[in-house]
């Protein structure tokens, strides 16, 4: 298909079909859904348009909503939307679900859900880290067993963002014990709505629960549900880990005391200057390294995108956690120092302590979740520098025969 | 200033990177450090036969016509292969003052021998403190009649004992000037001074009522000097950001062949996390030094924030580059003939060259307030 439609042509057919169908009042009521877990109808029923119009995974087969399209002809499309600010476009590249259920999902599984995924109609979670698997993600002692055309799933998962809502979650398992650790893992779409899933919020340091536990029993997944073959889940999950990366992007959360500071200037000089306190010289000095931090991240970023977009792959992607956490830690640390004792309160009567004390301890929100950043030094110091492993003593060992605490 | 197409640019990169592959060994680092002179005339030559030597001076004046972003890729060349040259104060610095002060008969007398590097010229910009502020300048300028006089003393200045040339700025009755005077010039006393980097070359000058040519300008004299003082900042920001990125290669390199305990000490975490933290500080040290070359080239008005911000993040990122590949190292990199000491040296010895990262830290701060003051 790609190679019959000049650029031209192509950029021209999505404006045409943008601004018949990209109308002021889909705009308007797009913008106005307030954030939920799920989305809102006005964003399905534009989903169903882009996708019944082919331009929500152009690079994927016709026969699963795509136009076989080469990277940069789909580039075009995304380009088209992204310049009107219309959602929807180059899921073939950032949706992590549907991507992983294209990649590795049996037929009847994708028939039922690559259509509802595309158009936001189910909504999904991730059931991957355990109590006792959190940086060893292999470790999982969740063990799905097959009984006829089913799996029976026993076993406890945390971490989980959206459980309460979701109708499936990407669910990793063990299925065989015998085998060592990263070779008995399945991956399935487990469905949510069942009697045998619990889902209990979890209360985080600052007092908020973005998370929860999921505990599961005797939980009934059907086979066909199962994506690649038993025991080549990890395959599977490193795939997912990958569009997850590629996909987040996200910044983390700034202050929730929602009194904003003096806008147009650094917050931390803005914060020194209301508190007095901008000329005192070693505090100048704390103010200008932690802000450094944040503009050498954006450097960096920025010579990371030019390298790519010259094709060469740059290596400066995979320090952009630790730069993150190094960031928010020493900039919530300097928050701190400019207030003094004012940082022993809190509430709303208090916004910039309030402010402080929540940024200090939600930028463990990003120095551990997501891998914590030794496991990051070690990804690294091992994929970008090319330093040997560590030995791995429950390598080769049958998973039911390692050391667990 | 011109900027040539990065094409260009990585094509002069890469026939410096080759010409100082060649003739700027460890072995010939070490041979050129002990000498008196401190560098190495033959390879002093070919930079100049490559443009080097003239490469931020105008092609009216026998110049290459690069810019600041040409400058800057080659001294992370430089700083890689800890090249001994006179570079930085005649090709840099004092080509720069030249050019920022502007006056077209003394730039087409003196840049095209500074170009060809026939003649080393050097700026005498601070006194005792070491500063490189405008107070600290150590020289003092009498008009009696006709002629002009310096009295006082120069220090800190870069290849001082090397110079046929020197750019003095000193202080008149109630200004500032430059003056152009010969390094033979009667009642110039040169001191070679006992640097802890045995591959740099500082001096002292003491001026005892020596006559001395002025350079006239229409330019705020003081705006000059910091002009010709950022570009040698960003000049020894790549030769930082250069240097680290060299000493964290063959740090890991070393890391993945020296076996301890039956392994790889590289494949140690403690090790391994040292080294995935300085990837972070150098590639941070080579986007900043680019970027502030950048901002220089195209003339922004955040250079001053960019070139501050390069001077004392490339600055720290040398030093514990440096200072943690010899902790990483261990026993060997203690002693004299390992390499990795003489990167150290350099890396703090640049750390305080045209002054400290405290202070650029607080230049920054005051950059970024000002900017947000004008919107």
């Amino acid at each position: 298909m790609s190679d019959q439609i000049s650029d031209v042509t192509l950029r021209q057919e999505v404006q045409q079909w943008l601004s018949r169908n990209w109308t002021s009042e889909v705009a308007e009521a797009l913008k106005n859904e307030g954030y939920n877990w799920g989305a809102s109808e006005e964003r399905k029923a534009w989903l169903r348009k882009v996708v019944a119009a082919r331009w929500a995974v152009p690079r994927w087969p016709e026969v699963w909503h795509g136009r076989g399209m080469n990277d940069d002809q789909a580039k075009i499309i995304e380009r088209e939307f992204a310049l009107l600010g219309a959602p929807g476009a180059g899921q073939d590249r950032v949706n992590l679900w549907a991507n992983t259920l294209l990649a590795a999902g049996t037929d009847a599984l994708k028939e039922k859900l690559i259509g509802p995924l595309l158009r936001n109609e189910v909504n999904m979670c991730l059931l991957y880290s355990e109590p006792g698997a959190g940086s060893d993600l292999a470790g999982i002692r969740t063990r799905a067993d097959r009984d006829g055309d089913n799996y029976v799933v026993n076993g406890q998962k945390v971490w989980t963002s959206g459980a309460a809502v979701a109708d499936y979650g990407m669910l990793i398992a063990r299925t065989d014990w015998d085998v060592p650790k990263h070779q008995g893992i399945s991956f399935f779409f487990c469905p949510m709505k069942q009697e045998g899933i619990e889902v209990r919020p979890l209360r985080q340091i600052t007092d908020e629960s973005h998370f929860n536990e999921v505990f599961i029993t005797d939980a009934i997944v059907p086979a066909e549900n199962i994506l690649s073959v038993p025991g080549g889940g990890w395959q599977v999950l490193n795939t997912a880990l990958a569009y997850e990366r590629s996909s987040m992007g996200e910044a983390a959360r700034g202050p929730r005391s929602g009194v904003p500071i003096a806008p147009g200037e650094q917050p931390l000089i803005a914060l020194a200057r209301e508190a007095n306190r901008l000329d005192e010289p070693a505090l100048r000095q704390d103010i200008a390294q932690a802000i450094a931090y944040k503009r050498l991240n954006a450097l960096n970023t920025a010579r990371a995108k030019a390298d790519l977009e010259q094709g060469t792959s740059s290596s400066i992607m995979s320090l952009g956690k630790l730069a993150m956490s190094r960031i928010l830690h020493e900039e919530a640390r300097v928050r701190t120092e400019i207030l003094g004792a004012q940082s022993l309160l809190e509430g709303e009567l208090y916004p910039r302590a309030e402010d402080a004390n929540f940024l200090s301890l939600n930028a463990y929100f990003t120095s551990i979740g997501g891998g914590t950043d030794q496991i990051q030094r070690n990804i690294i110091g091992e994929r970008v520098l090319g330093l040997p492993k560590e030995p791995e003593v429950d390598k080769n060992v049958p998973f039911r025969d390692v050391r667990t605490s | 200033m011109n900027t040539l197409s990065a094409e260009e640019r990585n094509a002069l990169r890469d026939s410096v990177q080759r010409l100082l592959g060649d003739k700027s060994t460890e072995s010939e680092v070490r041979a050129t450090m002990e000498t008196e002179r401190g560098y190495d005339d033959g390879l002093w030559q070919a930079l100049a036969e490559m443009g080097v030597t003239g490469l931020i001076i105008d092609e009216k004046f026998g110049g290459s016509g690069a810019g600041p972003m040409e400058l800057e890729a080659v001294m992370e060349e430089a700083g890689a292969a800890l090249l001994c040259s006179p570079l930085l104060a005649s090709g840099v610095l004092a080509a720069e003052l030249l050019s920022a002060l502007d006056s077209s008969k003394v730039n087409e007398r003196l840049l095209p021998q500074i170009a060809t590097g026939a003649k080393i010229a050097t700026a005498v910009l601070t006194g005792d403190a070491g500063t490189w502020a405008e107070p600290d300048i150590g020289v003092k300028a009498q008009r009696e009649s006709d002629e002009w006089r310096l009295t006082g003393r120069g220090n800190y200045v870069l290849h001082g004992q090397n110079a046929d040339i020197l750019l003095v700025a000193a202080k008149t009755q109630d200004d500032l000037m430059v003056f152009e005077v010969e390094s033979q010039a009667h009642g110039i006393v040169i001191e070679a001074l006992p640097t802890f980097d045995h591959t740099q070359r500082l001096a002292s000058i003491d001026f005892e009522a020596v006559i001395a040519r002025p350079i006239e300008t229409s330019i705020p004299v003081w705006q000059a000097i910091q002009r010709a003082i950022d570009l040698a900042l960003v000049a020894l920001a790549g030769e930082q950001a250069g240097g680290a990125q060299k000493v964290l290669n063959f740090t890991v390199e070393y890391a993945k062949t020296r076996i301890q305990f039956g392994r790889q000490i590289g494949s140690f975490q403690a090790i391994k996390h040292m080294a995935a933290d300085l990837l972070l500080e150098t590639e941070s040290a080579i986007s900043a030094a680019r970027h502030a070359a950048a901002s220089i080239a195209s003339r922004s008005d955040r250079q001053n924030e960019a070139v501050s911000l390069a001077a004392f993040t490339c600055a720290d990122v040398f030093v514990k580059t440096a200072a943690d590949g010899i902790q990483m190292h261990g026993g060997i990199a203690f002693t004299w003939e390992h390499p990795a000491h003489l990167y150290l040296k350099r890396a703090r010895a640049d750390a305080y060259l045209f002054g400290a990262p405290g202070h650029f830290r607080e230049r920054y701060l005051q950059a970024l307030t000002n900017n947000a003051a004008q919107g």
